[in-house]
């Protein structure tokens, strides 16, 4: 399997504190926004940008993390029983800016189901989606991000994995190309 | 993680360790579910669920049809009384001409022990036991299992007291094989005319004496004394069964440790438990039925899960 490295360290933390800025620009001292991380793999961006973010305005900002495995599209059809990881929302989302973040973007399910478990906490006013690693060209449905690290144009045998310093020792985001891998990503 | 090893739940007798623990790990998330503002996942919307109660519940059936709508899926619901059972037709049939309205699951109480094995063999759906006479009580004793995890952390190495009617109580026998699985020591404790003879061979221990038995556990499941079972005289008086097996403030208050009370209703107050005993902060009686929808949400999911769509 051949790799290549999307973003490297440096390139990953330019990258957090573009975005930080960038949220910043448009929702001021996020007095009425919201942070929505997406279990499992979201939350470690979800938790630096949050943490960017907080060093900018000064202040805390609300973050929740939301499990989407009971809104998924792919019950029953999987061999492999879904695992779920907690829902922690301890705020109200009703007629708030609502941020909701992923590692890679990719066919967007997880995203249609990350806005159906987020209707569960009520109704925001706003939905803004923003993503480390944009796979474009490869959506199967009309899903877009509004704030993204890195565009990749990349075919559905490759995949995309993001590492973390917290976890894996390192900050970095490789794309694998393969001719035999199957690609079970939803992203 | 491994799906559940079963295709219906029958009796926790046919379940592995694993099986239990998953059931628990989901469980789990679903309690988190049913504390949200929207109480409500879509999973499960294109399940249909038969609720078939031949004998009366109410908790349960209760129980069961929350956890099924929370879970989205379309239920239906029967009862003996005021059906065609009463005019002559076998169960097979009837579940078969439910079944003939696509349905996916079955959740049956019946009073004939094997009932819902015997469905299992015949009729094309997961079945879910609900009890089935004095046989298994599965979900029963899942969610009883699950309110002690959640109450003292774990299962495993705990002593847990079963009180009362072991002779009648299909609550008792699965509560027997759960706890057992997950580690636990069980004891039973009743009349001797309450305590099935052979009962040693399921490696639990006997007592007779009340204060010992709840000296020397943790946790002390307080069952009914199931009149409408008992075809013959078990004891003198119910006055007396409650003296020498009826668990009051006063007894509670006179043990070496605090222990915790369950009942898995319904409670005959001042019987096998008094009043202030059950609504005392040692009685878990009310977390138990809330741990039984998440339960019962996590069997139906696990055992959804495991149905191939066509």
């Amino acid at each position: 399997m051949n790799s290549v490295t999307l973003l490297n360290s440096t390139q990953v933390n330019l990258a957090l504190k573009r975005l930080a800025r960038q949220l910043v620009e448009n929702h001021d001292d996020f007095h009425n926004t919201v942070f929505l991380g997406l279990q499992p793999r979201g939350i470690q961006f979800a938790e630096r940008l949050v943490r960017e973010v907080e060093q900018i305005i000064g202040k805390p900002v609300n973050f929740g993390k939301i499990d989407i495995t009971f809104h998924r599209d792919d019950f029953r059809r999987g061999e492999e029983p879904l695992k779920a990881n907690r829902t922690e929302i301890n705020f109200l989302i009703e007629n708030r800016q609502v941020i909701l973040i992923d590692d890679v973007l990719y066919t967007g399910r997880s995203i249609r189901a990350a806005l159906d478990a987020m209707l569960s906490f009520g109704r925001p006013e706003k939905v803004e989606l923003c993503v480390l690693v944009d796979r474009r060209f490869s959506r199967h449905l009309p899903v877009q991000p509004d704030y993204v690290g890195r565009q990749v144009d990349s075919i559905q045998s490759e995949k995309v994995t993001v590492k973390w310093s917290e976890t894996d020792g390192t900050d970095e985001v490789i794309l694998f190309t393969s001719k035999t891998a199957n690609d079970s990503t939803i992203g | 993680m491994t799906a559940l090893s079963v295709n219906h739940l029958l009796g926790i007798k046919g379940l592995s360790r694993e099986d239990i623990e998953l059931i628990f790990e989901s469980a789990d998330t679903f309690k988190e579910v049913i504390n949200r503002p929207i109480k409500k996942v879509p999973s499960l919307r294109d399940i249909t669920i038969a609720n078939l109660f031949f004998e009366n519940s109410t908790r349960t059936k209760l129980s069961f049809e929350l956890a099924e709508k929370r879970l989205s899926a379309d239920v239906i619901n029967f009862s003996a009384s005021g059906s065609s059972v009463k005019k002559g037709e076998t169960l097979i049939d009837t579940v078969n001409n439910i079944l003939a309205m696509k349905v996916d699951m079955v959740v049956m109480r019946h009073s004939s022990p094997g009932a819902a094995l015997f469905l299992s063999k015949h009729v094309k759906a997961r079945i879910i036991n609900a009890g089935d006479g004095t046989h298994e009580h599965p979900t029963q004793a899942l969610l009883d299992a699950f309110s002690i995890r959640e109450k003292l952390g774990s299962v495993e190495g705990k002593k847990v007291v079963i009180v009362g009617d072991i002779l009648h109580s299909r609550v008792a026998l699965s509560n027997i094989f759960c706890l057992q699985k997950l580690g636990a020591e069980v004891m039973v404790c009743g009349p001797t005319t309450l305590i099935p003879r052979y009962i040693h061979e399921l490696g639990v221990k006997v007592e007779h004496d009340l204060r010992k038995a709840l000296n020397w556990c943790d946790v002390a499941n307080m069952l009914r004394v199931q009149l409408e079972r008992q075809d013959d005289k078990y004891f003198p008086s119910l006055r007396e069964y409650s003296m020498l097996f009826g668990l009051d403030k006063k007894l509670l208050e006179s043990l070496d440790k605090e222990i915790v009370v369950m009942h898995p209703g319904p409670i005959n107050r001042g019987v096998e438990i008094t009043s202030d005993v059950a609504d005392s902060g040692q009685s878990i009686i009310l977390d138990q039925v809330e741990n039984g929808v998440a339960v019962r949400m996590a069997v139906i999911y696990r055992l959804a899960e495991k149905i191939n769509r066509e």
